[in-house]
């Protein structure tokens, strides 16, 4: 029975963009973008700087209004709703637990001077949780998950190494286990094995907690790794789309094309 | 027998835009059917579009005409013109892929490479895990190697991983792309056990083998491709 529900929930989309526009006067940064996200799917969006891959994420998350178009996303209730519709709590409810954020900067998605412990319960305790030794057992336990040695729980992330940094920022936005999660090109920044190892842990995470995720990112190899379907996006306009081994390994479009053969072998 | 894999007309062109547009036909007219338990085997030159016909029954490369039937969960669905997740839910249940080479995933310990497919369909972990040691030690691959990832084995060894990979799960559905291209003859006799034991078991297998002693042991039928060529 619980299978046949789960089953019933997948076939139905968690979130549908209609026709998204933003432009800034007459530049158009996004035109006309429309798909449909299903739970448990992970979609990543590449392209060039300039391409309007951040716009888009931005207007998918609520943080920036779309010229024209609309996001909706079914709540935990089962209603699909227009996201400009919603009342400011549950705008907060999606933030602060329904949906995950990692930035690009772990900086801007952690606090770097309050502990590693505090970051990841801070999102506990504003849905509600109040006893501190099973905020701090949660804390631990996804410090765990992401691989971050829990003697360190009480160092605050500024001490932390990048890699380290994206792993708590990473916890800090699945503790609450969201159903979607926005990464806005979780890997740059990072030298080459620690991004191995950061990619490894993320596809593991969304696999088994069967999260959805929106990826934004300019590299390819990320795109294969953790996505099951791709948007290629060049001057605003989404130019392919498709599964992402069949976009990577057979791609139609000219850009697409480029940036594809432009892959440096290891 | 049931019918698994209905190919009708199915047609591959590549165009290179970053080379003037140039348009490159790869085959046409594909047109075969597998049964349950049966194994075709795609035979002609390099080139000839083989590996192609398996990438385009996948849903790995697109399909510009035809029709590409797959018996999945009880019903055909036309990988040529399905949604993204209906052929990634056709890949979990349906259809099993051996490339040609593995794509080692950084960092992941051999037996999870294995074990993977079993996992993202429900098995737990240690079950997925012991099933996955199981067929490495069919394959002769060494239980001290089982936690290191892949990607610093021999060229064989590598094979063996990938083959141990696309055996794993209980799939209607078979691809193989010289599987035994790199392997020893006591491997080979393993692989072909192996796919003896799918058939029996009622999985249809599409194979390339260039191998004439492993055709012959393995092919219930060979297809010629030279037949579907497209470069006029």
């Amino acid at each position: 029975m619980v299978e046949m529900q789960r089953a019933a929930q997948c076939d139905q989309p968690l979130l549908v963009a209609e026709g998204l526009s933003k432009s800034y006067g007459r530049l158009a940064a996004c035109r006309d973008v429309s798909f449909t996200l299903y739970p448990g799917e992970v979609l990543a969006i590449v392209g060039e700087s300039g391409s309007g891959k951040t716009t888009l994420l931005q207007m998918l998350s609520a943080q920036l209004a779309p010229t024209a178009g609309r996001v909706s996303y079914r709540m935990r209730d089962g209603v699909l709703r227009d996201l400009s519709s919603l009342g400011e709590a549950e705008r907060r409810f999606l933030f602060r637990t329904d949906w995950g954020y990692v930035h690009q900067d772990p900086a801007q998605g952690l606090r770097m001077a309050v502990s590693a412990g505090a970051n990841v319960g801070e999102r506990l305790m504003a849905v509600g949780w109040s006893h501190y030794g099973r905020i701090r057992d949660a804390a631990s336990s996804w410090l765990e998950r992401v691989e971050i040695d829990t003697a360190r729980i009480d160092d605050a992330p500024r001490t932390y190494s990048g890699g380290m940094r994206q792993r708590l920022q990473i916890a800090r936005n699945l503790v609450t286990e969201p159903r979607l999660v926005f990464m806005d090109e979780p890997t740059g920044g990072l030298d080459v094995s620690v991004q191995a190892r950061l990619l490894d842990l993320m596809r593991n995470l969304v696999s088994e907690l069967g999260l959805a995720a929106i990826v934004v990112t300019h590299d390819l190899a990320v795109a294969r790794l953790l996505s099951h379907r791709v948007m290629v996006m060049k001057g605003g306009q989404v130019i392919e789309t498709g599964l992402t081994d069949q976009v990577l390994d057979d791609p139609h479009e000219p850009y697409t094309q480029l940036l594809v053969s432009s892959i440096l072998p290891p | 027998m049931s019918v698994m894999i209905e190919m009708t007309g199915a047609e591959k062109t590549f165009t290179m835009h970053l080379q003037g547009g140039v348009r490159l036909p790869v085959v046409r007219g594909v047109t075969f059917q597998v049964k349950a338990g049966e194994c075709v085997v795609l035979s002609g030159p390099s080139g000839a579009g083989k590996s192609s016909i398996l990438k385009m029954i996948f849903g790995n490369y697109r399909c510009d005409g035809g029709r590409i039937g797959i018996r999945h969960e009880g019903a055909m669905i036309d990988i040529a013109n399905a949604e993204p997740r209906d052929i990634l839910s056709v890949r979990r249940a349906t259809i099993g892929y051996v490339s040609q080479f593995l794509r080692a995933i950084p960092r992941v310990p051999t037996i999870d490479v294995v074990a993977e497919p079993l996992i993202v369909t429900g098995t737990s972990r240690a079950d997925a895990r012991q099933q996955a040691g199981h067929l490495l030690r069919r394959l002769n691959i060494p239980e001290r190697l089982w936690a290191l990832p892949p990607s610093t084995f021999s060229g064989g060894e590598q094979q063996r991983v990938n083959i141990a990979r696309g055996f794993i799960s209980d799939h209607p559905v078979l691809l193989l792309d010289e599987p035994t291209a790199s392997l020893d003859a006591a491997n080979r006799e393993v692989v072909v056990d192996l796919i003896d034991e799918k058939k029996n078991a009622g999985v249809a297998i599409v194979a390339i083998v260039h191998d004439d002693e492993i055709r012959r042991w393995i092919a219930d039928r060979v297809v010629d491709v030279t037949a579907f060529a497209a470069a006029a």
